[in-house]
């Protein structure tokens, strides 16, 4: 790679992005429109990240819908399409279906990456790529990444390295079996005996795609196999990897067990998978041509525990603040799918969509404002709103908001109110963020959903600075811009919205 | 905290006292695990949809009105009432110190007590040494 040809080479910037996946392009596309001035390095050759290489049988399971409610130039589309990049200039946005070809309306692995790289393409990217993070300094100012190119000085730094380093629960044994990240072409289990650990989506994904070839399939974890159309959410195991959860609960002969794994033994060809019955204790012995660890993935932190960044969810992923800060190292944030360690308020038990890119785009835009604003002192958009809007603004983001509808009890949109009489737009704020802080009186909606009822907004109005939750009515067709609506909103805010003016 | 060291801190916490490492085991792929930095609230007051917590390390307040009205530590455990009860909390948890905890989401405790009696039988101890405590203040 000729050097002339590569931007960003070692030096000082204000701000350094590490990675090339949708996470660290859609971050750095918000930087650059917010006149942030930063290097992005990868040590890939090209953009994609995680989608360069998995799923491992090469088909997502979040959907982007090529028929919407909404045409493809609509602001709205984003709802429907989870997995494209945003940007403001249309033939920049919902580049991934035009890629697909009719035959699911979950992208292949190849039309993901093409709609990523087509992204980083049209919007002008400046990427430096085969430029490989090795280690991390602190100093008075910052930051010193040393990386295969040399040394980058920054105040600020954000991580988006994803979270796709194959992670392994302490087992004996384990070290002798694959990875889900190390798994062959499905016919290679032609007639064998497979034995995955973990129930996540991961091990239902084999077990899927095991179907037509394993004799017996056997998903084995402590904790019981949920599905999300259970939970309700994207607790659990995906719908369109329900058939091996049908297959055993029918009685179809493949196997799904509550047990804690005690150990791994190789028994000649053959490996003995030794077990705890989940509740009951009863010891199980499993035999298995293949044993396959689905056990998850971990943020590739290299250095960064060392220079004291806290970790959470078994030491795989770092804990940050609800603005995706490291908790314990100021000054370090991320990005993409290792937002998951974020503080959240997780209400009814329903987590964030931050692990997918129909969360984690959102997160990048929000991030690139807080950075913006709190590191740069760039004054970001916040329209005014008159009274008469307030109403309206709100229930319309409830019911139009990709970013609500996506990021379910995570994300909401705010409006402040002034001593003044007037309102703004602070625009999509992280609930968990602005329900403990303080400030001026002010509105912000989310879109909740719980297992035990439908899917509704939730208002959370703070006067004084104290917050109290209202929630709002579900309406059958998911439309909030009703009269019934705009009543119990205006009840709720009270003298709020009319004091607006 | 990787999980075999998750595991040794659960299995000394008295919540956990009586049950097998396989139990202990199956508690940690239960819960999640989340981080609080200090004045960050856990519990809202009048909040719904809260879970149950166990504190892994640090230190949490119990305050109504902003009067604490008790501190919490490793090994001690919040939000079980709101979750029995179907209330909202009527005191807020705030972080007093960096504070890990393990939440286990509303509607997976009431089934988990039930099929984990060992552990039911330890919380109501702690239940009612906590109503005596209180017994004694209004005294």
């Amino acid at each position: 790679m000729a050097d002339v040809d590569r931007p960003h080479p070692p030096g000082d910037y204000p701000l350094v992005v590490v990675g090339s996946g949708p996470g660290a392009l859609q971050t750095s596309y918000c930087l650059t429109k917010l006149g942030v001035r930063h290097a992005v390095i990868s040590q890939d050759d090209s953009p994609g990240g995680m989608f360069r290489r998995f799923p491992v049988f090469q088909r997502l399971i979040s959907w982007s819908k090529p028929y919407a409610p909404v045409a493809k130039n609509d602001p709205g589309y984003e709802w429907f399409d989870w997995n494209s990049l945003q940007a403001e200039e249309p033939e920049n946005r919902n580049l991934v279906p035009t890629f697909m070809d009719g035959s699911s309306y979950f992208p292949a692995r190849s039309e993901m990456e093409q709609g990523l790289v087509a992204f980083a393409e049209g919007t002008g990217l400046s990427i430096r790529y085969g430029c490989t993070w090795e280690s991390t300094e602190r100093t008075g100012e910052g930051f010193v990444l040393n990386t295969s190119d040399g040394d980058y000085g920054c105040r600020v730094v954000i991580f988006a390295i994803g979270t796709t380093a194959p992670w392994k629960a302490h087992v004996p044994g384990i070290d002798r079996v694959p990875h889900y990240a190390e798994v062959t072409a499905p016919r290679d289990y032609a007639g064998k005996r497979v034995f995955i650990i973990g129930k996540r989506n991961s091990g239902f994904e084999l077990a899927d795609g095991l179907l037509p070839w394993a004799s017996r399939i056997v998903l084995a974890s402590p904790r019981p196999a949920r599905l999300s159309v259970v939970t309700r959410s994207l607790v659990g195991a995906r719908a369109r990897y329900a058939q091996p959860y049908e297959d055993a609960v029918l009685g179809g002969g493949n196997l799904i067990v509550d047990a804690s794994i005690e150990r791994i033994e190789r028994t000649g060809e053959n490996f003995l998978v030794h077990a705890r019955a989940t509740g009951a204790g009863k010891d199980l012995v499993f035999e298995a041509d293949e044993v396959i660890a689905a056990t998850g993935f971990e943020t590739p932190l290299r250095d960064l525990r060392a220079l004291g960044v806290a970790t959470l969810m078994q030491d795989r992923v770092p804990a940050q603040t609800p603005h995706w800060e490291s908790v314990s190292v100021p000054g370090i944030y991320f990005a993409g799918s290792a937002t998951q360690g974020a503080t959240e308020l997780q209400r009814n038990g329903v987590p964030s969509s931050s692990a997918a890119v129909q969360g984690f785009r959102y997160n990048a835009q929000i991030l690139a404002r807080h950075v913006a604003r709190e590191h740069f002192g760039v004054e970001v958009d916040r329209p005014r709103l008159s009274s008469d809007d307030v109403i309206e603004h709100l229930l319309t983001r409830a019911t139009c908001s990709g970013a609500l509808w996506n990021q379910k009890g995570y994300l909401a949109s705010l409006v402040t109110f002034d001593d003044d009489g007037g309102a703004t737009d602070e625009g999509i704020v992280p609930l968990s963020h602005y329900v403990d802080s303080s400030g001026p009186d002010a509105v912000a909606v989310a879109i909740e959903s719980d297992p035990g009822s439908d899917i509704h907004p939730t208002v959370f109005v703070r006067r004084h600075g104290r917050v109290d939750e209202h929630v709002l009515e579900g309406h059958p067709l998911n439309e909030y811009r009703s009269p019934d609506h705009r009543i119990q909103l205006g009840s709720v805010l009270g003298g709020l919205a009319s004091r607006a003016s | 905290m990787n999980d075999e060291e998750l595991i040794e801190t659960l299995a000394s916490f008295s919540l956990f006292a009586d049950l097998s490492r396989g139990e202990v085991e199956a508690v940690a792929h239960m819960f999640t695990e989340q981080w609080f930095t200090v004045d960050q609230r856990i519990l809202r007051q009048g909040f719904s949809g809260t879970g149950f917590y166990v504190i892994l390390e640090g230190e949490a307040a119990v305050n109504i009105e902003g009067d604490e009205l008790a501190r919490l530590r490793r090994g001690d455990f919040f939000g079980e009432a709101s979750v029995v009860l179907d209330e909202e909390p009527i005191a807020d948890v705030v972080a007093v110190t960096p504070l890990r905890c393990l939440v286990l989401p509303r509607g997976e405790l009431q089934e988990w007590l039930m099929t984990t009696p060992a552990v039911t039988y330890r919380m109501l101890q702690a239940e009612l040494r906590r109503l005596r405590a209180a017994n004694r203040w209004r005294t």
